[in-house]
């Protein structure tokens, strides 16, 4: 239990920041997810073939390439695209980029590629009758969407968005590879420093699992909450 | 782009045997969980739903650090046989898919056999059909077919996860491919090779369970 104290003598402190991490990374990456989810879900939906296509090149290979190859993909490729696009304004110094952008942004493609699907698999089980009825019914595109679709299409897809969170949770401790101090990584460097990996790989693994567990009781509620009248 | 094709297709047997190997365990292991599951004695329920619980809450690459790391403390294990599979990254990284796949597939199969509607096994109680044939040619068809497609996804998923032997030495085809890449600092057309093999597999495990749904696929 010493290994645990907070301070100088053990790993309390350390283990609670990188706790922290992995939380913040998660919720940037589900939020970068959401943007993606936004910008491909009308495209897989479109009935335009190449917007349709490109929709579903995406979550087709983000779905079945490995979430480390994808990390890789940006841990090496992430910081050269970047000078790239900086030296046709004429910038040639190196750029480094922060490893929790990278990690939070290749985590957030691949989040965006379930939630996508999500998203998608709620607006079709939208009855028709609403999208007809809230048309002639002449309301204006705001209300169309935030007040009618939206709340419909979060309660289908709330159950499974949950889902798509505990992969994000989950996948936040593969970016240990890339050096960001996360529960994980920080587990490494304490078993490393303490040759003591049985205990530090087994409280990583109860952290996790107070994260998930904590995160499905709070999701459970916002369920309930979206289905209310159902 | 092309040199690297040989290297990466030998990676993709050890992926190959990663997954399949795994697979059959985790099959085993589910089909297991999944009968202690629908037993009726509380603690065995309890435990067995505690073992998918935690294999499902838990990352993937923890339940493979300890299981190549933590496990070689333990003193005692080293003097045991077990130490000669556990000091093998290839095993370790078998078990821990194993069990977790293991894991994921103990409540696909719950619920399939979950889903038979208890008509189908009263009917055949009342042929007098004896209670071994109705497991295996009533319960067991019905099942598969139920759970052929969480199945898919779960082997898809399966696929994916076998990218984490590469953190603990083993050269899988992401273990080689990220070698390639930090060798020759081509992330991107080392990445389309790699990840074209990846979408090849997926490809093929999706039109195979496809093809075993319209096969299974008689009304229920």
């Amino acid at each position: 239990m010493e290994l645990l104290y907070f301070g100088d003598k053990g790993w309390g402190d350390e283990l609670f920041f990188a706790t922290l991490m992995t939380i913040a990374v998660s919720i940037t990456a589900m939020i970068i997810g959401f943007i993606f989810a936004a910008l491909f879900t009308p495209l897989k939906l479109s009935n335009n073939k190449i917007l349709n296509s490109i929709g579903n090149a995406y979550t087709t290979v983000i779905r079945g390439v490995p979430e480390l190859l994808v990390i890789y993909l940006f841990f090496f490729g992430g910081s050269g695209a970047i000078m790239f696009v900086a030296s046709i304004f004429g910038y040639n110094d190196y750029i480094e980029i922060n490893a929790f952008l990278t990690g939070s942004f290749s985590i957030g493609i691949i989040s965006g590629a379930y939630s996508t699907e999500v998203f998608r698999g709620a607006l079709q089980s939208i009855d028709k009758g609403q999208f007809e009825a809230a048309k002639v019914l002449g309301f204006n595109k705001y209300v169309y969407f935030f007040k009618i679709i939206l709340p419909q299409m979060l309660r289908l897809a709330i159950p499974n968005l949950s889902n798509v969170w505990q992969i994000t949770l989950k996948d936040t401790s593969l970016i240990s590879v890339t050096g960001l101090v996360e529960i994980m990584r920080q587990s490494y460097i304490a078993a490393g420093s303490t040759r003591d990996p049985l205990f530090f790989y087994s409280f990583a693994a109860v952290l996790y699992l107070m994260l998930t567990f904590l995160s499905m009781q709070l999701l459970n509620r916002l369920e309930t909450k979206y289905s209310k009248g159902y | 782009m092309i040199s690297s094709f040989p290297k990466l297709l030998n990676a993709t047997l050890i992926t190959l045997k990663l997954l399949s190997v795994s697979l059959i365990f985790g099959l085993f292991i589910g089909l297991g969980f999944a009968i202690l599951r629908m037993n009726n004695n509380k603690l065995i329920n309890k435990l067995a739903y505690g073992y998918s619980y935690i294999f499902r809450g838990t990352p993937l690459l923890v339940q493979i650090f300890i299981i190549y790391f933590g496990l070689g403390q333990i003193e005692y294990l080293r003097t045991t046989f077990l130490w000669v599979v556990l000091k093998e990254p290839y095993w370790c990284a078998i078990i821990a898919f194993s069990l977790n796949t293991g894991a994921y597939t103990s409540e696909i199969l719950r619920s399939a056999f979950q889903t038979i509607k208890p008509g189908y096994l009263e009917a055949g109680r009342s042929l007098g059909i004896p209670s071994k044939i109705i497991f295996t040619k009533i319960q067991i068809p019905i099942a598969i077919k139920q759970s052929l497609p969480a199945y898919g996804n779960e082997i898809i998923l399966m696929l994916k996860g076998t990218s984490l032997a590469s953190t603990v030495t083993l050269m899988d085809l992401t273990g080689v491919a990220k070698y390639i890449i930090s060798t020759t600092f081509k992330p991107v057309e080392v990445f389309i090779v790699a990840g074209g093999i990846y979408l090849f597999m997926t490809f093929i495990v999706h039109n195979v369970i496809k093809y075993l749904e319209k096969k299974y696929g008689f009304q229920t």
